[in-house]
């Protein structure tokens, strides 16, 4: 649809954008990003005939531009500006009219049906028609720029350049207008290039991102090619980290910023736990990074509360998720800085562990329901209902983990859990086979991120014998003293 | 009815009205039916034909051209305070006139056509300069370069003109009453004078009305829309030059007209320059007309400056209306 061949050009005699080639095919969105300064506007000026080029070609459907005419090109090639202000004001019909302007000629040409079609097109799309009339200069920003959405939609060419469409407006604006031009792109076939200053953005709403440094293109390529660590890192000079987005295959940046307070060293210890009649509750100075199967705040995320609730053996509610958040809320705590799981254990019964190693310590709490054991291996025969118990595993460590650590942590606590239910002899009171867990277990993995760098916890590493070993023990533990509590009780 | 039509037929019709008050009112009045039959009254058909219409339809063609080339202006300029005196264009226009008073230069060639000539060549020429310099000092040519420049020439050009003033002996009442702007007693041979130009000006504009509603966005927007900015440019600025210049050479300097006129029409109609033209061709040549009307009668038989009654009838107008305008949309 559109190829640049070795470009090279912008303002006055030293070139700002040097030797860029690329190529855009129809219906494709592509991102241009850069630090300031890296030619990326002076790009996209140059494509729209702004500014000169000194020398390399860009073509359009395999025809040199600079063959075109104004108008022939303005047919080709629509352009949104960025926002601006102006001294009089048109109204919002005519001002998306002058989108016609490249499809009339003559000195008395007059208003087509074709034009008065894609001026209304483009102002349904845009949601506008409700201030056809009304002057744009009345209009908030977010509603202006989509009125030159429209102008720009309705000149109805088939590539649209756009530079820093969302700078000034709000995120629901954001969405709106690249929404919008992303469902161009899929339905009508519109070939879109756009400056970003976003990142993310970017990442969310374009096909290849074309990343420039210094006027030369740093990586051109699929989001997941351009926007890494390292790659951004270099050429923004800046400390950022990548993570995946929570509902699309989109990778997305955050920065890392730089505290210059100094870190006073924390770490959390057994007197920061507290056992009352009806919760286990631990509470740390500062947020632990935590990934838990909790039923509040399950998932990851950073929280400084923790508490395992210890309900009734005939607890039986509809939605047991509402139910917690109420109940966590009743007792004074923070519901967004609180992860909360549920036991029929008394809290009484839980049992604490505290292990040392050369890099530093790590703390278990285990409360361990084992009413409803279930042989994991023999699952498939066993019938859907639910009984009471749960073995519920805290794992906090004082220490800098990394993603995978987490995992492998998940997995040795399981695996010292289960073995913890095999030498006590757990049974599934159904099949008469060893238990692997219960149906219900719950399990999470807190971490201070302070101090060393702890990057696996497999069962031979240094952390992974820690947690092995604790989480053994204090399930063997918290199994008998369920085990006591229970024939005490009959 | 839709509102461009009223728009239309509004002006149309002020303009006739004003044009029959123009004609008929004055130290001998006219009967109507003196304009389909002249026997009747053979001495009110003369005055009519011979001095009345003559200054009406001057006033009317002066007044319209410095409407539309202010409209023009302020459009291209982006700028509400443009208008052709701003510029500098005026200073010009007056310099090139006052020089063939002051030298008493009659080209053989050009006729009664010199004066105009001169004029229009002065309007041109500072125009170009003024564009040029500002060129100079930003290549952006923003509004505030290209006013902050029209205001230096303009200062310049006054200083010149006061010179030639000084200078002056048997000339300065010549010199003076032109300058201040009048439309009495030329005849046909000024309206035939100027008209060519008036109409190459007027449809010079006319046909830049659409680039110049592009143009109001900005010369970049303009250029992504499918302008070919700096033709487009070059002829309006070269229109508005030739009905600045033209208006001047034949009535002095009257500088409200141009900047007030474009304003009325847009608050009462619209910004779209497919109308505002037009209906400022048609406003200007209005007031104007009902201007000159009051400065030759208002104190009988002396007759006052009509640029003076232009800014006296046209601010508090306009003041209302801009106060009437500024209200509703606050509310």
């Amino acid at each position: 649809m559109l190829t640049v061949k070795n470009l090279t050009g912008g303002y006055s005699n030293t070139p700002v954008v040097k030797d860029v080639s690329f190529q855009v095919e129809k219906g494709e969105v592509l991102g241009i990003l850069g630090p300031n300064g890296s030619g990326k506007s002076t790009l996209l000026k140059m494509i729209s005939g702004i500014l000169p080029k000194q020398t390399g070609t860009i073509t359009i459907e395999a025809q040199d531009v600079s063959t075109y005419s104004q108008k022939e090109f303005a047919r080709k090639v629509a352009v949104l500006p960025q926002m601006h202000t102006h001294a009089f004001s048109h109204s919002v019909f005519e001002t998306v009219s002058l989108g016609r302007y490249p499809h009339q000629s003559g000195l008395f040409s007059t208003w087509s049906k074709e034009d008065e079609r894609a001026v209304m097109e483009a102002m349904t799309l845009t949601d506008i028609m409700r201030y056809k009339d009304t002057a744009i200069e009345l209009l908030s920003g977010g509603e202006r720029q989509r009125v030159f959405v429209a102008q720009a939609l309705a000149q109805e060419a088939p590539i649209l350049l756009l530079d820093e469409p969302t700078n000034h407006l709000d995120i629901a604006h954001q969405q709106q207008l690249l929404d919008t031009i992303r469902e161009q792109a899929i339905q009508k076939g519109l070939t879109v290039i756009s400056v970003f200053h976003d990142i993310n953005l970017a990442s969310l709403y374009c096909d290849r991102l074309l990343l420039m440094e210094n006027g030369q293109i740093a990586k051109i390529g699929a989001p997941h090619d351009v926007v890494k660590e390292s790659m951004v890192g270099t050429v923004y000079d800046a400390k950022v980290k990548t993570q995946p987005h929570p509902e699309l295959p989109k990778p997305q940046i955050t920065l890392l910023p730089h505290v210059d307070v100094k870190k006073l060293p924390f770490t959390v210890d057994l007197t920061d736990f507290n056992v009352t009649a009806n919760y286990v509750l631990l509470q740390t100075n500062k947020p632990l990074k935590t990934v838990s199967s909790a039923v509040h705040n399950p998932g990851t995320g950073w929280y400084q509360t923790f508490v395992n609730r210890h309900v009734d053996a005939n607890y039986h509610v509809a939605d047991a998720k509402e139910e917690m958040a109420r109940y966590l809320e009743q007792e004074g705590f923070h519901p967004t800085d609180t992860v909360g799981m549920m036991t029929a254990v008394q809290a009484e019964h839980v049992e604490f562990g505290k292990y040392e190693e050369d890099f530093g310590s790590i703390l278990i709490a285990v409360t361990a329901g084992i009413g409803n054991a279930v042989d994991v291996a023999e699952a498939l025969s066993r019938d859907r209902k639910e009984r009471i118990g749960t073995i519920n595993t805290w794992v906090i460590v004082n220490g800098k983990l990394s993603e995978e650590a987490f995992i492998q942590a998940m997995i040795t606590a399981t695996e010292a859990k289960t073995k913890a239910l095999q030498t006590e002899e757990v049974l599934d009171p159904l099949t008469k086979t060893v238990a692997t867990g219960t149906s219900t277990d719950s399990l999470l993995i807190a971490a201070t991120q302070q101090g060393e760098c702890l990057p696996y916890a497999g069962p031979i590493t240094p952390l992974g014998k820690l947690i092995g070993h604790g989480v053994y023990e204090c399930t063997v533990r918290a199994i008998r003293a369920y085990r006591k509590a229970k024939e005490g009780s009959v | 009815m839709s509102k461009t039509a009223i728009a239309y037929i509004f002006s149309a019709a002020t303009l006739l009205v004003a044009v029959w008050l123009g004609v008929s009112i004055g130290s001998v009045k006219i009967p109507i039916q003196t304009l389909w039959n002249a026997t009747a009254d053979p001495t009110a058909a003369n005055i009519l034909w011979k001095i009345r219409m003559p200054r009406v339809v001057l006033a009317g063609l002066v007044g319209a051209s410095l409407a539309i080339s202010g409209a023009a202006f302020q459009g291209l300029l982006k700028n509400p305070l443009a208008d052709p005196y701003t510029l500098g264009v005026s200073s010009g226009a007056s310099v090139g006139a006052v020089m063939t008073l002051f030298f008493g230069i009659s080209i053989t060639f050009f006729g009664h056509f010199t004066l105009p000539v001169f004029s229009m060549i002065g309007a041109a020429l500072t125009m170009f300069v003024v564009l040029g310099f500002a060129r100079l000092v930003d290549r952006a040519m923003k509004m505030e370069t290209i006013i902050l420049t029209g205001i230096i020439f303009s200062s310049f050009l006054g200083s010149l003109l006061s010179l030639m003033i000084a200078l002056t002996g048997e000339e300065l009442r010549q010199i003076i009453g032109w300058l201040l702007g009048s439309v009495s007693m030329r005849g046909w041979s000024y309206v035939t004078m100027i008209l060519p130009f008036v109409g190459i000006g007027s449809v010079l504009l006319w046909i830049n009305r659409r680039e110049l509603n592009a143009m109001l966005f900005g010369e970049e927007r303009a250029h992504h829309l499918g302008v070919n900015v700096k033709r487009r440019k070059w002829m309006i600025l070269i229109g508005g030059s030739l009905l600045t210049g033209s208006a001047v050479a034949v009535s002095g300097t009257i500088g409200f007209v141009g900047l007030v006129v474009p304003h009325m029409t847009r608050l009462m109609w619209g910004a779209d320059h497919r109308h505002l033209l037009t209906l400022s061709f048609f406003n200007g040549a209005s007031l104007l007309i009902i201007c000159d009307l009051v400065a030759r009668t208002i104190i009988s038989p002396s007759e006052l400056p009509v640029g003076v009654i232009t800014a006296f009838i046209g601010a508090p107008v306009f003041a209302f209306i801009f106060y009437r305008q500024r209200r509703k949309g606050a509310m």
